[in-house]
């Protein structure tokens, strides 16, 4: 992806070379870089730690970890999959993909665009420096309720400041992708033209700023909690453990959409363009992902089901919850509409695409069954949840993210995959995804609770099996760095057309590829359809 | 204990693991737990309550039409794969809106989870009805072991601790234990508790929130301290059941088991006496430790302050 190329020597706007380049970084391709590099070495991070989890796993007894550590690695697992590899790899495609996409020449705030990168290298540091406090990291899972917050070392303290730099981070971010997609469409880009990869970040940036203060209050007041005689959560001071679960979760659930909201974009773009044929239901579309952001504030609760909620409480977050799976229905369907009567092709986009809607969609079907509140009375809590979200985070935004790289590479670096390494990549993740965490199901439906370092021993085999995909899933993706990514950033590979999909729609086709540094300086003049530059 | 050093190996651990341990693994020999969990067990564990019956009913309903969904679903979609692909020849059409399918596929899920949520509403009423309880049994979590206090209903005033055999935790550091079928389910004290009874329970913490939950009998309920919450479970069979902290509540989260002994009237009766002659004996004896409110028989409970002080 360095191998972005300077067309434009000698410009006015000529921008700076070496280290100077990518620290005081403005443009928004260089900034998408390095989220993108660096989302990906904290999957590598959190990979590391779920694979530590795995191993210990593999069979009854402990063998490689004690229970601290395992409950340390749990919990930074889940901590820098969610906030230091998901959501950055999504702000990374949207600050290489909207301008592109919606013929802006940068992103709005390019200086603030920096800062929001930059600020994320401390706290990732701050993030995996605490394993080396004293007491290790923190334990209370990614969830860090309260009490066992309060008990927790001072490494609590770390994650909790770095939350709040995150937490900055992204409402900086979502700021600028707002006032770029409202102010810097280009001419003749109406909202309902954009492409759906900017409505749904659109919505996503708009959870962002809704939610990302209420984590700031939660553990902000878990901190007073800890440090200043404050008993917010304390019950011993009168405090309520169960008001930082319903403020901690009012910032949860819209963050489970934040990070799905734009895979649905990238999803809903390279469907159309392998089936060769308009996506189905566009305006439908747009609107079933505005229900779903706003039904995501009013379902809460439903992760809270065996707090001991009143019955019309129960009642209510059941049924709101179950009302999200609509709109999320016409979104499976929109795109199976779309693909039907096309004329298919299944380069490794489109294979990770349809890989996608059809594993997410055991993850939505699951999330339906634990929406049910009396069957969360069987299942919270066990591996049937873990199952549940590593089947919509992982084989729907990881995925989605995986998809999105092989479409958009070529216009970044220039230079096309190659097909059989992609298509390796794909049935060798979802072949080991599968087998990591299918039996994950049978586990929690027999009652293995989650976050237990040991079990029953009739739970054995099923630990066995996922421990081994686990490790082939994690091998997957090296060989995806090391076999797809790294030649792509080092250019080799055949030349990428600036269009090389047939299919494609879209201005982020129009400009040649590899993207030259500066694009749409002056604002392209489009066609009616918003979808080609007519001079 | 092990420490962090050896989080070094973990990748190659699983490597070795594989091989040599793999072939001849311990629990290759265990069997099923009746109560418990079942050697690679599918499904739900069978249910000793009304209310566990009718869970697993409304999953195996959700499960039905789940998956019937699916099929058609993926049926449609596997269709187009085959037959709409440009491989075949397939030239693409140019619709791209339909507002009758669209409110079709609008309307149809909307009735679909409409009718799931009738289905599912009478058993949240009933999990949520404590009232009318035969025997209320107030249950407090610590980190990490179980106290038991009857509260109301015959066996009032008996109380005691349940706690993991310490063998099993043993057996867990040696990283190799031997095969057993209630392998770290095995507590010293099991809750006991009489047939066809309503049992209530009221659960707090002492320390942090831990989860008490017995799958065969269908409840869970989170231990809240500093508050108190209540669930049920009628029990419609004889014999011990077993559950698991569901909660996570620290390093001993998975070592403080759940074991329910169901037992008729009668036996359930005989245990109250013979509990409560203990508890007397137990308070009358001169050397007793003063500071042990729990009256526990066994002697090794401590006051909730020194328990929490202790985990420190």
């Amino acid at each position: 992806m360095s191998a972005v190329l300077d067309h434009h020597a000698g410009h006015a706007h000529d921008h700076p070379h070496g280290w100077r380049r990518w620290l005081f970084a403005t443009n928004h391709k260089d900034i998408g870089t390095m989220y993108l590099l660096f989302s990906f070495t904290m999957l590598m991070v959190g990979g590391v730690l779920a694979l530590g989890i795995r191993a210990e796993l593999f069979q009854p007894g402990l063998q490689y970890v004690n229970p601290e550590l395992f409950n340390q690695l749990t919990t930074m697992h889940g901590l820098i999959m969610i906030f230091g590899a998901i959501m950055p790899a999504f702000v990374g495609f949207a600050n290489w993909m909207i301008p592109l996409q919606i013929g802006a020449s940068d992103m709005a705030f390019a200086r603030m665009n920096n800062l929001s990168f930059w600020l994320q290298i401390p706290a990732a540091l701050i993030l995996v420096g605490s394993f080396f406090m004293p007491g290790g990291a923190p334990a209370t899972g990614w969830t860090m309720y309260p009490p066992l917050s309060i008990q927790m070392g001072p490494s609590m303290d770390a994650l909790i400041f770095a939350l709040h730099i995150l937490g900055a981070s992204s409402i900086m971010g979502a700021i600028n992708i707002i006032v770029t997609i409202l102010n810097m469409r280009a001419p003749g880009m109406t909202l309902f033209k954009m492409p759906l990869f900017c409505w749904t970040w659109l919505f996503t940036a708009y959870l962002m700023i809704a939610v990302m203060p209420v984590l700031a209050g939660a553990i902000t007041m878990t901190l007073t909690d800890r440090h200043f005689g404050t008993a917010f959560f304390n019950p011993a001071g009168g405090g309520d453990p169960v008001l930082f679960q319903h403020i901690f979760w009012f910032f949860g659930h819209p963050e489970v959409y934040i990070l799905i909201l734009p895979a649905f974009g990238i999803i809903s773009a390279i469907i159309p363009a392998f089936a060769r044929k308009p996506l189905f239901g566009y305006v439908s579309m747009v609107y079933a992902t505005g229900s779903i952001a706003i039904l995501s504030f009013i379902v809460w609760a439903h992760h809270m089901y065996t707090t001991g909620m009143p019955v019309t409480g129960q009642l209510f977050f059941m049924y709101a919850t179950m009302l999200i799976a609509v709109p999320t229905g016409v979104k499976i369907f929109n795109w199976i509409a779309t693909m039907w009567r096309g004329s298919m092709t299944f380069e490794t986009p489109m294979l990770w695409s349809v890989g996608f809607i059809f594993v997410f969609t055991m993850g939505g079907f699951t999330g339906l069954i634990l929406a049910m509140a009396p069957i969360t009375q069987q299942l919270h809590d066990t591996y049937y949840v873990v199952a549940h979200f590593h089947y919509v985070m992982v084989a729907g935004s990881l995925f989605a993210l995986f998809a999105g790289f092989y479409y958009w590479a070529p216009k970044w670096t220039g230079v096309m995959y190659r097909e059989t390494r992609g298509r390796i990549h794909f049935w060798g993740s979802m072949i080991s995804f599968n087998i990591t965490f299918f039996p994950m199901h049978f586990l929690g439906l027999a009652g293995m609770p989650r976050r237990y370092v040991d079990y029953p021993m009739q739970f054995a085999d099923f630990n066995a099996i996922a421990s081994v995909g686990s490790l082939g899933f994690g091998l997957m993706q090296v060989y995806f760095f090391f076999w797809v990514v790294l030649p792509m950033m080092r250019g080799r590979g055949e030349r990428a057309p600036a269009k090389p999909w047939e299919g494609a729609q879209g201005l982020e086709w129009e400009v040649p590829s590899p993207a030259p540094f500066h694009t749409f300086e002056t604002p392209p003049k489009l066609d009616a359809t918003a979808t080609r530059v007519v001079g | 204990m092990k420490t962090t050093t050896q989080l070094a190996g973990p990748l190659c651990g699983a490597a070795i693991a594989l091989t040599p341990v793999y072939l001849a693994p311990a629990w290759a020999q265990v069997a099923d737990l009746p109560g418990g969990p079942a050697v690679n067990q599918l499904n739900l564990t069978p249910p000793a309550s009304a209310i566990a019956a009718d869970i697993e009913w409304l999953h195996w309903v959700m499960l039905i039409i789940c998956a019937v969904i699916f099929v058609g679903v993926f049926g449609v979609m596997f269709y187009s794969i085959i037959k709409h692909r440009k491989a075949v020849g397939a030239k693409p059409a140019n619709f791209h809106d339909n507002v009758r399918v669209e409110i079709a596929w609008t309307i149809v899920p909307l009735l679909i989870v409409i009718a799931m949520g009738a289905m599912a509403t009478p058993i949240v009423i009933a999990q949520k009805d404590t009232s009318n309880a035969d025997l209320t049994i107030k249950i407090t979590g610590y980190q990490w072991m179980w106290g038991y206090e009857y509260i109301k209903g015959e066996g009032e005033g008996i109380s005691f601790m349940s706690r993991l055999d310490p063998a099993h935790r043993l057996a867990a550091d040696s990283g190799n234990p031997a095969a057993k079928d209630d392998y770290l389910l095995r507590v010293d004290n099991p809750l006991v508790v009489p047939v066809g009874k309503k049992v209530r329970i009221i659960t707090t913490a002492a320390d942090v929130i831990h989860a008490w939950a017995v799958p065969a009998l269908g409840v869970r309920q989170d231990a809240i301290p500093g508050f108190v919450r209540d669930n049920w479970f009628r029990a419609d069979r004889t014999g011990d059941f077993f559950g698991q902290c569901v909660e996570l509540c620290g390093a001993g989260h998975a070592f403080m088991p759940i074991h329910v002994r169901v037992v008729t009237a009668e036996e359930y009766t005989a245990w109250v006496r013979a509990r409560l002659a203990e508890m007397q004996a137990a308070a009358d004896d001169p050397t007793r430790d003063t500071k042990n409110i729990w009256g526990d028989a066994t002697g090794l409970a401590m006051q909730p302050a020194e328990v929490t002080a202790a985990r420190r």
